[in-house]
């Protein structure tokens, strides 16, 4: 056998020492400059066989504790001979340049060094559980260099940060380089560069710009200062960018952010000439776009805008509703309703003007939208000359939708104006309200065939279904359906009259029959008819019967219309009139002359409505009767006589009668059925909790009615009175602000 | 006309025994001799046909006891007894309230009427007391409220002497308002509430958004606008 012994000489401290130091002087050399070989792999194994050597032999002879000592120790004294001297001597921006270099080179060292003592990395420092040689390396550095010099370093960049600011040029790799040892010397942790640097920085550019912002805010307008804050904005994440760390963005943004437009907010946006108002006076889109931006990322910082926003929208709406009502007060009656179709069409615009702001400048933004609403609701829910704001929008429509109205519009105008308008209906909090006076047009308009498009009418009740909901146009669907029922029906009852020619009235008939519940409630009054009428109406029933034997046919002879053959002496003139008219016209055919009280007796109609279809016949345009005396109105004791020379250029003539006004009717009808519509809600409510406060039920009733109308309180509390007093409810024995539900 | 057909009978029968055995449970057990003189007492204002004290019998019963016929002290008695119908007492009701007031002849109910008021006065009553009589003033079948007139003239007489300026108030109030003919029990206990919550006439502690009945609401209301 051959027994290999392998004899190493031992190496003693020193000597092994010794030895590393030439490696190390070589280092130190190439690290200054000189002219110095680099290391070869032979000279780099023999440094690093030395130092696993001396860990690797037996004891006393293994001094891998005092190579670890001394490697720290080689740094040190690196660091105090050399490095701390150079630094020292310099300043500002040359002593930055020479901390760079020199963290740069100590890196170097301590990649070399720690190659050649790698053995130590191995076994020795875990085996001690000491920090690695790496780390021990930068250590030495961050104790004997940055700890003595971060403070001046810090001040040096903020100067030239600054500086840069003013607009001078910098060296930003530099202050890359300067900043990025903060980082490094955290050796995994930002605190060196947070609490060293970055706490600094901030607070200097907090109060760079506090200084810049008091002085902007006095001397430049709104948009110039927005112009300013977004260029610097702009810039600062520029320098984010180019040098500082990326985690620096968000906190130095908030602190220029703040200092620009959170401090002087209120300043900046109340400016008197150039402000938020100003702006929106002055339509100036860019600017306000502008605003939005910077103050979008601001929390909370779009509120103030939206505000005055909101308030810019409620003024220029009631500055229209005012020029309304003032020119209304001014005029005469017709020509102020005219004005208040203008006001629809004026708030359309407006809605349509602002509308383009909330989506464009204003991003969409809720908070807008929301402004927008309010602004609106506000004052959409004003009087104009004695008109709610949901009659208004009624008689729009009718105008629209109406033979003859006073828009000239084409079919895509037409459907985009009633678009529109269902839109607005949103903004009016009292819907029930124009739903009747709609109903009440609507009926007009389908009665006396004055409806000037079919598919408008059903278009815009797909609209107003599609937002308020199917309840909301049901009624008003099934009076379109009874108009189309009734032509059939019509076809119909000309067919029996054919098959029946004995039942024939010998006056041309045509019926409608509306179902009761969708139309608008008539009076209908007991009007002695003409005996041709009767007739006619027994042959009606006649038909009538033989189709349903179950329904009561109440007629309605106040929306009746008549065409009547007017034998004057000129000219024959066909006279249509309505069937009341008609029914006082056809008196004539017996007697010539007839006294008020006559007339009233044999018709038996009330001095009101007599008085009205007289004059409409005696004092209006058209004289068809002669009145006695000859005066402008209607009193009890005249008489009257067939005007026999009465003449007119047309063959056929109408003979309006004045519309009676039903704004009273309809407001009553619309309070009658709210009072039963907040009965049934809170009976729906107390039936399902059994139990409720008196605060809270309210205010559940005025949700659930919301839809239709906002309830008055009072009134609720009425209506809970009068449910007490029918044993719906009974207040709580014990808290008298509770009720209780009795089944 | 409500009386139990065993106290008609009792009157022709002897009234010693049967008369202690009915009262006997009671909580003031009357002496066979109390209940007589009780009886007796009754049957000086009863109108013998009817066997009640009706409006003419209470008259001279309050001549008697030298207390005005309107007098709160009555209405007081009439609680006490229990009694149904305004006008008439029966002679259980007699019987009942005499008895509880441990008062058997003229003088002694005399006597008892103060300390009888200050028994309903207390708190713990009074509020059943100002309920009892607005149901005493319920004259018809299905009656549920009370015209204004005789509101406010039963006000005066309830409330008068504790609450002078609220009553005092509220009857202008309701004599010239047009929104309410009648009133009904829950604003009478509306206004008892009022009286004892709301300070007057400063009336801030007053809120018309709680449940106060909406008659107190525009009493409020006017006041606020006199004293503008």
């Amino acid at each position: 056998s051959l027994s290999f012994k392998m004899e190493r000489k031992t190496i003693d401290l020193d000597q092994g020492w010794d030895y590393m130091q030439t490696g190390i002087t070589k280092l130190k050399r190439i690290l200054e400059g000189l002219p110095e070989p680099q290391f070869d792999s032979e000279q780099y194994m023999m440094l690093y066989t030395t130092i696993y050597n001396m860990c690797t032999q037996k004891p006393p002879h293994d001094y891998s504790q005092q190579l670890y000592d001394k490697y720290r120790e080689a740094f040190e004294e690196y660091i105090h001979s050399t490095v701390l001297p150079a630094l020292r001597e310099k300043h500002d921006e040359y002593m930055l340049r020479e901390l760079v270099k020199r963290w740069s080179n100590h890196k170097v060292m301590v990649r070399w060094l720690s190659r050649f003592f790698y053995y130590l990395d191995r076994y020795f420092i875990a085996r001690r559980s000491l920090p690695p040689l790496n780390e021990v390396g930068l250590t030495c550095f961050r104790d004997l260099v940055y700890n003595e010099l971060h403070s001046k370093v810090k001040d040096a960049v903020i100067a030239l940060v600054d500086k840069e600011r003013e607009g001078e040029q910098i060296d930003r790799a530099l202050l890359k380089n300067v900043l990025d040892i903060y980082v490094e010397i955290g050796m995994g942790q930002m605190e060196r560069y947070e609490e060293d640097f970055e706490s600094f920085m901030l607070l200097d550019s907090a109060s760079y710009y506090s200084r810049k912002a008091s002085s902007w805010i006095q001397e430049d307008s709104c948009p110039d200062y927005m112009l300013k804050s977004e260029e610097c904005l702009k810039k600062e994440r520029e320098r984010v960018a180019h040098y500082l760390h990326s985690s620096s963005e968000p906190k130095l943004v908030e602190k220029v952010q703040h200092e620009l437009l959170v401090v002087y907010a209120n300043q900046l946006l109340e400016k008197e000439h150039s402000g938020c108002r100003a702006l929106l006076r002055d339509d100036k889109v860019d600017d306000l776009s502008r605003m939005y931006r910077l103050y979008h990322k601001i929390v909370k910082g779009l509120e103030p805008v939206a505000n005055i926003f909101k308030q810019h929208v409620t003024a220029e709406g009631n500055a229209l509703v005012q020029q309304a009502e003032d020119t209304a007060t001014n005029h005469a009656a017709n020509t102020a309703s005219v004005q208040e179709q203008v006001l629809i069409r004026k708030v359309i615009e407006l809605h349509d003007k602002y509308m383009v702001y909330v989506v464009e400048c204003f991003q969409n933004h809720t908070l807008f939208h929301k402004a927008l609403k309010e602004a609106f609701e506000i004052f959409c829910n004003k009087t104009v000359a004695g008109s709610s704001s949901a009659e208004l929008l009624a008689t729009f429509c009718d105008n629209i939708l109406k033979k003859g109205g006073s828009e000239k519009l084409s079919d895509e105008a037409i459907e985009d104006t009633l678009e529109k308008v269902v839109k607005l209906l949103a903004y009016i909090s009292d819907k029930d309200l124009f739903a009747e006076f709609y109903r009440k047009k609507l009926a007009r308009r389908l009665l006396f065939d004055r409806s000037a498009n079919d598919d408008h009418e059903r278009s815009i009740l797909t609209k107003l279904k599609q937002q308020c909901g199917g309840q909301f146009t049901s009624k008003m669907e099934g009076m379109v359906t009874d108009l189309t029922l009734a032509r059939e029906n019509q076809n119909s009852f000309e067919e029996y009259l054919g098959n029946n020619p004995a039942a024939n009235p010998g006056i041309d008939l045509t019926v409608t029959v509306l179902t009761t519940g969708f139309w608008p409630s008539y009076k209908s009054f007991d009007i002695n008819l003409p005996a041709e009428m009767v007739k006619c109406v027994e042959v009606f029933k006649g038909f009538y019967e033989t189709k349903t034997k179950h329904r009561k046919l109440t007629w309605i002879y106040s929306l009746g219309t008549c065409h009547l053959n007017g034998k004057f002496d000129t000219k024959p003139i066909e006279l249509v009139v309505s069937t009341y008219q008609a029914a006082v016209l056809l008196l004539f055919n017996t007697t010539d002359k007839l006294s008020y009280t006559d007339i009233l007796t044999q018709l038996n109609l009330s001095h009101e409505d007599l008085v009205r279809l007289l004059h409409s016949l005696s004092c209006a345009r058209y004289k068809i009767l002669l009145k006695e005396p000859s005066t402008k109105t209607v009193s009890q004791s005249d008489s009257f006589e067939f005007n026999s020379k009465f003449t007119d250029r047309m063959r056929r003539i109408k003979i309006p009668l004045p519309p009676v006004d039903e704004r009273k009717k309809v407001v009553e009808d619309v309070d009658k059925d709210r009072r039963y519509a907040i009965d049934a809600a809170i009976v729906r409510i107390m039936k399902s909790r059994k139990v409720l406060g008196h605060q809270q039920l309210v205010s559940e009733c005025v949700e659930q009615l919301s839809r239709m109308f906002k309830p008055d309180i009072k009134a609720i509390k009425k209506r809970m009175e009068d449910l007490i007093t029918r044993d719906y409810l009974e207040r709580d024995k014990e808290n008298p602000n509770m009720f209780r539900y009795l089944a | 006309m409500r009386r139990s057909s065993a106290a008609s009978k009792k009157k022709s029968d002897s009234i010693t025994s049967s008369t202690t055995d009915l009262f006997r449970s009671g909580p003031s057990k009357a002496t066979s001799k109390e209940m007589d003189r009780i009886d007796h007492l009754f049957n000086q204002y009863a109108n013998t046909s009817s066997n009640l004290i009706d409006p003419e019998g209470i008259e001279e019963l309050c001549s008697n006891l030298q207390v005005p016929h309107t007098d709160i002290r009555i209405l007081m008695l009439a609680w006490k007894m229990k009694a149904e119908k305004q006008g008439y007492f029966t002679q259980e009701e007699w019987r009942r309230g005499l008895k509880a007031l441990r008062a058997d002849t003229l003088s002694k109910l005399k006597k008892a009427l103060p300390e009888l008021e200050k028994e309903v006065r207390r708190q713990s009553n009074f509020a059943d007391f100002y309920a009892y009589a607005f149901r005493y003033c319920l004259t018809e079948e299905k009656q549920k409220s009370i015209d204004i007139e005789t509101i406010c003239q039963l006000l005066d007489i309830v409330m008068g002497s504790t609450f002078r300026a609220q009553v005092d108030y509220f009857v202008e109030y309701l004599k010239i308002q047009n929104d309410y003919k009648v009133i009904n029990m829950d604003q009478w206990m509306g206004f008892y509430r009022f009286c004892n919550e709301i300070s007057f006439p400063e009336m801030t502690e007053y809120n018309p958004e709680l449940a106060w009945p909406l008659v107190l609401d525009s009493f409020v209301e006017w006041i606020s606008e006199k004293q503008a």
